[in-house]
């Protein structure tokens, strides 16, 4: 049961936790990061901007953004579509599914890139029969997507099954009995107050996206001006050296990041209003 | 409110969309899984019992436990204590902080291990304190990297918990005499166990699967700060197949066991329910 | 239009929950389903409206077979227990839903909309969510917009029973008004006998997925047909006793038990109004206590050789008059309902 409120007034031991906590955080993410954005602006404003539009830290970011782009697309849809799957329907195996939702959580990224390379990889079956079509993944653009596809499929589907599950089914039969067709009754009614929690689980997978590394370092083959997405890149740059570059380049996606972050949080926090 | 009347029997239409999402998440999830299985094992047991012999292998297995171990303990610890002060302190700037907690799930591995390069490395912010305690390439490092990136996933699964659980049940044990100690112990804790566990799981699970940044500031030294998934990356790099698929082998077998505990938790939370 | 249900049934897994039901409706009625929780009053409205299906059995409009039709195709408005007002949706929006999904244009919406939102009393709350409005407001929008499409029936399952007990009263007032303006045909569900007898033309008692009985509320209260209608209906006093020519003694006091066989046990069922008392020191009770119920009073006695019997009277009653514990009492019964133990 709920207390009517859930604040306290913290006695000495929880001021001292509180106090922890803030040091911890301080050194642990705040320090860490203003050290990341002051190398990056050392230079001023103009170096960040003639680190983003060399040729090769352009490219890598326009693909990163594009390709995280279109996952998110996917996911928004795919997610949306296996939450209600899971929420609304009973069949032999839902709750294996719903346990190989959290799947792309627990797997590390690079096991994920060492996967797909298996199977898809130039020496693999599927590999060389798509080699036969014409169609060469690993090591192309398409890697790209389908890492970023499994790392990130969780969120979308995790930020709609609750709302499923709270959603009223009375508003769906009122819907019938006033006369809507299935279509009408999803556009309209089902589906705009899922809208918040697609849109922040979209956010969420695009965010995750834009930063993956393990994944693509491996199935991409990080080449120049074709399969180079800017984590990658990033970390070229910090082996050759080149820190300040890195940390040029850092600072655009590390505000994307933010803002996306900040948005998802805004949207998750007035969806209830 | 009544539940959805959850549907056995179906339509045309939603068999369609449940063999849609069964196929995409055997071929987007599933399979990668079962290739990853297949191929390691495809010269029988062999290779991996020499895995297991490889000096470097053992080594990067031990680093990545005691890893988990770290960081299970700090932030377990940390994690829980911070969930209270973000949930029961109200405080100038908690909203801030409570902001700052989800950084490490926004930023790139790259920029993580960048970050504290830039700490720590050479010229590094803290460089002239550390006299000859080296923290970049060494242990230290990874022990950081780790930290940071294993942070929020305790202190927000704990979060959830205590917004959910009021502070009803605390005064009930305050007003019968419990001092603040036994009042968490005996009451507090129990009702945030499954929150705790989910926490652990996730980031026992991510400290054994980070590779960016433990690659960027540890440097993947074999046999000194190569982790799990840095000797992958090596033994890729040096196309020894053999070792990495095995090891591959074994921390997805890992995470999986990991996944079956946290659906095992969640199956037991909902028993309860 | 009329309504007519017939042989009706419904499990769900192994709980029957509608048991071989059939009733009628004739047009322009406005009916009750009254009974206890879990009697299968909702799945009936629910079959009716096309939400559920039933395993077996038809309903009718107006002679119609309706079984195949499809809940959006009935042209039924239903009011839902709560309210299941779309939340995303401003009051205006919500009432409209129904004529936009049948192709209304912007102007045939906003009319209608502007002519309900007066019926009702809602102007002026056109853009508010529906977290914005009161229990009761929010009710009034669920019936505008189940009646905005011009439904030809309206099912109403426990309209009012998430609202608090002043507002639950105006609405019902206000319920028999509309009803008595529009004449469309209206079933309402509810387990608040007060609410059935002052709304409802007619009253249909249904129990464990039956019909008990169904007639106008003064046959209901007056002639119970079964024992359960008997002892659900108004508070009553219920005993067991062998019956003696047409007599049955309860304890120390004789019920009369007409149609009942001489020698068999039968169940009494009598009012708390339908029995008067005066103080008498060779009578055949003795007063435990009196309760004060607002403008009423209800006495406690034990009848010599059975058990408790409760009564009630108005508080000014001259009844009362000596009326104290301890006091030795006589009673008469004025009316009984007597049927057969089974």
């Amino acid at each position: 049961m709920k207390g009517t409120s859930v604040a306290v007034r913290p006695g000495r031991g929880g001021l001292a936790v509180r106090f922890l906590f803030i040091l911890y955080i301080a050194l642990l993410i705040v320090i860490p990061l203003l050290a990341l954005i002051s190398c990056g602006l050392r230079g001023g404003i103009l170096q960040v901007w003639a680190a983003i539009t060399a040729p090769v830290a352009l490219q890598a970011l326009t693909l990163t953004l594009w390709s995280a782009g279109a996952i998110s697309l996917i996911n928004a849809i795919m997610g949306t579509a296996t939450a209600w799957v899971l929420v609304r329907y009973r069949f032999p195996g839902r709750s294996l599914l719903s346990a190989l939702v959290d799947l792309p959580f627990a797997i590390p990224t690079l096991v994920t890139g060492i996967m797909l390379v298996i199977l898809l990889g130039p020496q693999s079956l599927t590999g060389q029969w798509l080699a036969g079509q014409g169609i060469t993944v690993t090591f192309a653009p398409p890697s790209i997507l389908l890492a970023l596809l499994f790392i990130s499929f969780p969120f979308v589907v995790r930020a709609v099954e609750p709302v499923l599950l709270e959603q009223d089914p009375g508003e769906e039969e009122a819907a019938r009995t006033l006369g809507a067709g299935s279509l009408a009754t999803f556009l309209w009614v089902l589906l705009p107050p899922l809208a918040p929690a697609i849109l922040s689980g979209t956010i969420q997978s695009f965010a995750r996206a834009l930063g993956e590394f393990g994944s693509i370092v491996i199935v991409s083959g990080n080449i120049p001006y074709r399969t180079l997405t800017a984590p990658v890149y990033l970390f070229g740059e910090v082996e050759s050296g080149r820190s300040d570059i890195a940390a040029a380049v850092s600072i655009v996606l590390l505000v994307i990041a933010l803002g996306l972050n900040l948005a998802a949080r805004g949207i998750r926090q007035t969806k209830h209003a | 409110m009544r539940n959805y009347s959850t549907i056995r029997t179906f339509t045309v239409g939603q068999w369609l969309l449940l063999a849609l999402v069964l196929f995409y998440v055997g071929a987007l999830l599933v399979l990668p899984v079962v290739a990853l299985v297949v191929r390691a094992l495809a010269g029988g047991i062999q290779p991996l019992l020499d895995t297991f012999h490889n000096v470097n292998a053992l080594h990067g297995l031990q680093l990545s436990i005691s890893l988990a171990v770290i960081a299970l303990v700090a932030n377990g610890i940390l994690g829980v204590g911070g969930a209270l002060v973000l949930v029961r302190h109200r405080f100038f700037g908690r909203r801030f902080l409570d902001a700052l907690i989800d950084l490490p799930f926004a930023v790139s591995p790259v920029m993580t291990g960048l970050a504290f390069l830039l700490l720590f490395g050479r010229d590094g912010w803290f460089e002239p304190l550390l006299g000859e305690w080296k923290v970049t390439f060494a242990f230290p490092g990874l022990v950081i990297a780790t930290l940071f990136v294993t942070f929020p996933f305790t202190l927000r699964e704990v979060g959830y918990v205590l917004e959910e659980l009021g502070t009803l049940e605390e005064e009930a044990a305050v007003t019968l005499g419990a001092s603040p100690f036994r009042v968490f112990w005996l009451v507090t804790l129990p009702n945030i166990r499954y929150g705790l566990g989910y926490g652990i799981i996730l980031t026992v699970a991510r400290a054994l699967g980070e590779f960016g940044a433990v690659l960027v500031l540890g440097g993947a030294i074999s046999g000194k700060t190569a982790t799990t998934t840095t000797f992958i990356y090596n033994a890729i790099e040096e196309r020894q197949e053999a070792a990495a698929f095995s090891m591959a082998l074994v921390l997805a077998v890992a995470s999986i066991l990991l996944l079956a505990g946290l659906e095992w938790l969640k199956y037991q939370r909902s028993k309860e329910l | 239009m009329g309504i007519r249900v017939s042989h009706l049934t419904k499990h769900f897994g192994s709980f029957l929950a509608v048991d071989d039901v059939s009733l009628e409706i004739p047009s322009g009625d406005l009916v009750a389903f009254l009974g206890p929780s879990g009697g299968g009053k909702s799945t009936i409205l629910r079959i009716i409206a096309g939400l559920e299906t039933a395993d077996s059995g038809s309903v009718f409009f107006d002679e119609e077979n309706a079984d195949h039709l499809h809940a959006r195709a009935r042209g039924v408005g239903f009011v839902f227990q709560h309210y299941a007002l779309f939340r995303h949706m401003t009051v205006m929006q919500n009432i409209a839903f129904g004529l936009r999904v049948r192709g209304a244009n912007h102007t045939q919406q906003t009319a209608r909309v502007q002519e309900l939102l007066a019926l009702m009393g809602l102007r002026g709350l056109e853009e508010r969510y529906p977290s914005q409005l009161s229990g009761g407001q929010r009710q009034r929008v669920a019936l505008a917009r189940a009646l905005a499409p011009e439904p030809k029936v309206l099912l109403l399952d426990e309209p009012f029973g998430a609202v608090d007990a002043k507002v639950r009263e105006d609405l019902r007032h206000w319920l028999r008004r509309l009803h008595d303006e529009v004449h469309l045909t209206s079933i309402f569900v509810t387990h608040d006998q007060e609410e059935a007898f002052s709304v409802a033309d007619r009253v249909i008692i249904i129990n464990k997925g039956r019909v008990e009985q169904a007639g106008s509320p003064e046959e209901i209260l007056d002639q119970p047909t079964t024992e359960f209608v008997a002892r659900f209906i108004g508070e009553a006093n219920v005993y067991q006793a062998t019956v003696q020519n047409g007599i049955a003694h309860v304890g120390a006091l004789p019920v009369s038990a007409p149609g009942i066989t001489d020698g068999t046990q039968a169940t009494l069922v009598i009012r708390l109004y339908d029995l008067k008392f005066w103080r008498d020191d060779n009578g055949m009770a003795t007063v435990v206590r009196t309760m004060t119920l607002g403008d009423r009073i209800k006495v406690e006695a034990t009848i010599d050789g059975a058990g408790t019997i409760f009564s009630q009277f108005p508080r000014r009653s001259s009844l009362l008059k000596g009326i104290e514990p301890g006091v030795r009492i006589h009673i008469e019964v004025t009316m009984a309902r007597a049927y057969p133990s089974g």
